[in-house]
C-alpha cells in the first residue's frame, strides 16, 4: 500500500457514516458551532440524476428488472441508490449453521435514501424490558429521557399521524395523515370486527409545506428517492443543512479502517481508505462519532486494536458485536374479490401504508413475550416486473384467457407483514472473521444467528392473525409457510428485515455495556456510537426515528461536554 | 375542481422553492429532461431491432411465442406491440441462466417439433403448434409424458417474462387500468367499494 497521507487539517469532530445517525449528528454539531468532517464509504448522491421518481417501467430498457434481471434481488431498479445484499469486493461471512443477510448502502444518506419512512416512537415499556418480563436488559435511559428528542426530530423532519392514545405506540408531533386507500378501508373494517387496533400510520412524509420543502404529491414512489424532498432522507434533509453552516467537510468514497488511539487513551484519528486512489489517509479530530450502521460500527471498533485496547476499541466489556438482533418478520396475503369491482382510480397515495396495526395485545397473556405490529399494502399499484409471476404459475396456459385473468386479478391482492421484537440471545452475534479481508484489506464480519422459540411462536401468531384479518374482510388467504424447515411460520432469515442492531449497546455498567446513556464509550470519553448499535432492545418499532432521537441527544451532550472542555 | 395539477406546474413551483431555499439540491427540470432523453433513446431503439442474444431464427420464434402467450385483442395490442421480445432479449443477453433456459428451450422446441412433425416450430401448421403448446403450457402434462419436462420449464419461464414485458409496457399498463404516478395536491381516498 502507498504511503499514509496525513490530513493537514484538525477537526473538532469526525463523523463516520452519513445516514440517519451521522446526518443528525452533522446537523446538530455544525449548527452548534463545531467544525465537522464526515467520512462516507460510498459516492455522493445526486437526486436529480440518481432518483428515478416518475419514471415509468417502459422508460427503462430493463423495465425495472435491472441488468440481467438481477435488480429484484435488491428490491428494484427504481429504488434510490439503495445498496445491496452483496457488495462486490466487500464480502461478509456466515458461520456454519447460521442464516443471515446484511443489507448495506454505500452512498451519501445511506439507507435513508430508500427506507420505508416508518417513524414510530418506542414505548416506555420498551426501555424497561428486564423489569417488565425478566428477559433481556433495561436501557440506562427511559422514555422520558428520549421523548423531548422524539419531539425535536418529528418537528424537524415532519411526520404524519394521529393522536390515538395507544400505550404500545406513543403519540408524537404529527401532520395530518392522508385519507385511506380502498385496501385500507377494507382492512380497517375487518380489524374493527376482530377488535384489532388499526390506525393511521406514522411516516416521515410531509403533508404540509415544511421548512421550504413542498408537501407530498402522492405518487407512491418514496422508495425511489423524492426529488422534492417531501419525505425524509439524511442526504436531503440533514446533510445540506450542515453544509449551509460552512463548518462541514464531506469526504466521500472514504472507507474507515481503524480508529487510532493516542497515548492519553483518547481517540486521536481515523485511518481510512480513499477508494479511488487506493491509498490510506488519516483524519485527526478531538472527538469521533461513529454512525456507520450497527454492524459496520461494531466492525470498525473490533478492527481498532491497540496495546491499550487489545480486544478492540471501547470493548473492555467484550460486548461489541454481541446482542445482535433484527425484527421478527413474517408475511402473507389475500385476494379480496370486492377490490375487483372498484373502478380504476388513482390508488397511489404516499410511498407506504396509510394505516397500520400497532401491537394491540399488550394487555393479554400471549404464548410469547413482547409484541409485533402489522404493515400492509396492495391494490392498484403501478405494475412492475414480477407482478403476475405467481398468477401465471397458478393459472398456467396462454393466450386471451391468461391475459384477461391477469387483468381481473390486478389490484385485488393485499399483502401483510408482521414486524416483531426479538429478544437478544447468545447465539446471535457478529465478530471479525480472522481469515477474510475485503478488497481494502479490512477484516470482514462473520455472522452467527439463531432465532429462539419466542420469535417462532410470534411468527405463528402473525400468520394466524393475517388469516383472520383476510377472512374477516371477505378475502382468501394465501400463504406457503410451513411449521418446520429453516423458516418456520415464514420467519425471515436474520438481517432480512434490515433492522439489525444492538452490537455496541449502552448500559450503566462498563462491565456489561460499551456505551453510557449518551452513546459515549465508557472506555474512551471522546468516542460516541450514535447509530442503532447502541440499542439495548429491538422493540417492534422500526429503529430509524429512535436512531435520530438518540443521535440528536448524544450530539447535544457532546456539544455541552466540548464547551466544558471535558473531551 | 380537479385535484390534479400538471407536471409543468409542479416543476415550476419546485424550481421556485428550490431557488428560495438553495440548500435543497433540487433541479427537477433536469430530471424531467433526463427522463425524456431515455424515452427518446428507447423509441429510436425499437425500430429495426437487432437481437443482442438470439439468432434471427430464434428471435422470430421468440416473437411468435410471446404473441401467443399475450395476444392482441379488442382492448389492446399484444406482447410484440408491448416490446416484450426486446425486453426478453436484452435481459437474456446479460444472464447466463436465462440463456440456458430460453436458448436451450427454443432449441428443445424446434428439435421436438422436428421429431414429431418433421418441421421446426415456425414451419408447423397452426394445429401442430397448438398441439405442442397445449402440452408444454401445463405442468400436469409431465405426468403423462416426462420427456416434456424441459419444454414445460422453458414455457413457464417465458410466460412469466412475457407477462413482465407486457404489463410493464405503456399499453400493458393502460390495459390494466393503472392510474397514477401523478402530481396531486391532495390524495382523494377511495371511491365507494362494492360489498364482497
Amino acid at each position: 500500500m502507498a504511503q499514509v497521507t496525513r490530513s493537514p487539517k484538525f477537526y473538532d469532530v469526525c463523523i463516520i457514516g452519513s445516514g440517519a445517525s451521522g446526518g443528525t449528528a452533522a446537523k446538530i454539531l455544525t449548527e452548534g458551532g463545531l467544525n465537522v468532517v464526515m467520512l462516507e464509504a460510498g459516492p455522493p448522491v445526486n437526486p436529480e440524476k440518481d432518483f428515478k421518481e416518475h419514471v415509468w417501467p417502459y422508460q427503462l430498457p430493463h423495465r425495472g428488472a435491472g441488468i440481467g434481471g438481477k435488480a429484484s434481488d435488491n428490491f428494484s431498479e427504481f429504488l434510490a441508490p439503495n445498496g445491496s445484499w452483496d457488495i462486490e469486493g466487500e464480502p461478509y461471512t456466515i458461520a456454519e449453521g447460521s442464516r443471515f443477510r446484511w443489507f448495506r448502502s454505500r452512498v451519501v444518506g445511506g439507507r435513508t435514501n430508500h427506507w420505508g419512512r416508518i417513524a414510530l416512537r418506542f414505548a416506555p415499556v420498551d426501555f424497561k424490558s428486564r423489569s417488565t418480563d425478566g428477559r433481556g436488559d433495561d436501557w440506562p435511559i427511559t422514555y422520558e429521557d428520549v421523548a423531548p428528542y422524539y419531539d425535536k426530530v418529528e418537528s424537524y423532519i415532519g411526520v404524519f399521524g394521529t393522536k390515538e392514545n395507544v400505550p404500545s405506540a406513543p403519540d408524537g408531533i404529527f401532520m395530518p395523515p392522508p385519507k385511506p386507500r380502498c385496501t385500507e378501508t377494507i382492512v380497517k373494517k375487518a380489524c374493527d370486527k376482530l377488535n384489532i387496533t388499526c390506525i393511521p400510520s406514522r411516516l416521515a412524509i410531509i403533508t404540509q409545506p415544511h421548512n421550504g420543502r413542498p408537501p407530498c404529491h402522492y405518487c407512491a414512489q418514496c422508495g425511489r428517492g423524492c426529488i422534492s424532498a417531501s419525505n425524509f432522507s439524511s442526504s436531503q434533509v440533514m446533510i445540506p443543512y450542515a453544509e449551509k453552516t460552512g463548518r462541514f467537510t464531506l469526504i466521500t468514497n472514504a472507507m474507515a479502517r481503524e480508529i487510532v488511539v493516542g497515548k492519553d487513551g483518547k481517540a486521536q484519528a481515523v485511518s481510512y481508505i480513499d477508494k479511488p486512489t487506493r491509498t490510506e489517509k488519516k483524519i485527526y479530530a478531538k472527538a469521533f462519532v461513529v454512525g456507520a450502521s450497527a454492524c459496520e460500527s461494531a466492525r470498525l471498533l473490533l478492527n481498532s486494536k491497540s496495546m491499550m485496547f487489545p480486544d478492540g476499541l471501547a470493548n473492555s466489556s467484550g460486548v461489541v458485536g454481541r446482542y445482535l438482533t433484527d425484527s421478527v418478520g413474517s408475511s402473507g396475503g389475500g385476494v379480496f374479490p370486492q377490490l375487483a369491482k372498484v373502478p380504476p382510480h388513482n390508488h397511489d397515495g404516499v410511498g407506504g401504508m396509510h394505516m397500520y396495526m400497532p401491537w394491540w395485545k399488550f394487555d393479554r397473556k400471549n404464548d410469547f413475550l413482547r409484541g409485533y405490529h402489522i404493515e400492509f399494502g396492495g391494490g392498484r399499484t403501478m405494475p412492475g416486473v414480477g407482478e403476475f409471476g405467481a398468477l401465471c404459475d397458478y393459472v398456467e396456459g396462454y393466450g386471451a384467457t391468461l391475459k384477461q385473468k391477469c387483468r381481473e386479478s390486478y389490484g385485488t391482492y393485499i399483502g401483510f407483514a408482521g414486524r416483531g421484537e426479538m429478544i437478544p440471545n447468545e447465539h446471535s452475534y457478529c465478530e471479525v472473521d480472522p481469515n477474510t479481508a475485503d478488497e481494502w484489506g479490512i477484516p470482514v464480519l462473520r455472522f452467527h444467528w439463531q432465532w429462539s422459540d419466542n420469535e417462532i411462536k410470534m411468527a405463528r401468531d402473525m400468520q394466524q392473525t393475517f388469516r383472520e384479518i383476510v377472512e374477516a374482510g371477505g378475502g382468501t388467504y394465501y400463504s406457503r409457510v410451513t411449521a418446520d424447515g429453516p423458516n418456520p411460520y415464514g420467519i425471515e432469515d436474520g438481517g432480512v428485515i434490515i433492522h439489525e442492531l444492538g452490537t455496541v449497546r449502552m448500559g450503566n455498567s462498563s462491565k456489561t455495556s460499551a456505551l453510557n446513556g449518551y452513546c459515549q464509550a465508557h472506555d474512551v470519553k471522546n468516542l460516541f456510537v450514535t447509530d442503532a448499535a447502541s440499542f439495548v432492545t429491538n422493540p417492534d418499532k422500526n429503529p430509524t426515528l429512535t436512531i435520530m432521537a438518540l443521535s440528536w441527544r448524544a450530539s447535544e451532550y457532546l456539544l455541552d461536554e466540548a464547551k466544558k472542555g471535558n473531551l | 375542481m380537479s385535484p390534479t395539477i400538471s407536471r409543468r406546474d409542479v416543476l415550476k413551483s419546485l424550481a421556485m422553492s428550490a431557488a428560495a431555499t438553495s440548500v435543497l439540491r433540487v433541479i427537477p427540470a433536469q430530471a424531467a429532461e433526463y427522463a425524456h432523453h431515455m424515452i427518446a433513446a428507447e423509441k429510436a431503439a425499437a425500430k429495426n431491432y437487432a437481437p443482442k442474444f438470439f439468432s434471427p431464427h430464434e428471435y422470430k420464434t421468440l416473437q411468435a411465442l410471446c404473441q401467443t402467450i399475450i395476444p392482441a385483442d379488442a382492448d389492446s395490442g399484444g406482447a410484440i406491440e408491448a416490446g416484450a421480445p426486446e425486453f426478453i432479449d436484452l435481459l437474456t443477453s446479460e444472464n447466463k441462466d436465462y440463456q440456458r433456459t430460453l436458448g436451450g428451450g427454443l432449441l428443445w422446441l424446434d428439435s421436438t417439433c422436428s421429431d414429431r412433425y418433421e418441421k421446426v416450430f415456425l414451419d408447423c401448421s397452426p394445429e401442430q403448434q397448438k398441439e405442442i403448446l397445449d402440452q408444454i403450457a401445463y405442468r400436469k402434462s409431465a405426468m403423462a409424458n416426462p420427456t416434456l419436462d424441459p419444454g414445460i420449464e422453458f414455457f413457464s419461464f417465458l410466460r412469466n417474462m412475457t407477462a413482465d414485458g407486457f404489463f410493464t409496457s405503456e399499453i400493458g399498463i393502460k390495459y390494466l387500468g393503472y392510474i397514477g404516478s401523478a402530481y396531486l395536491k391532495e390524495f382523494p381516498g377511495c371511491p365507494p367499494v362494492p360489498e364482497a
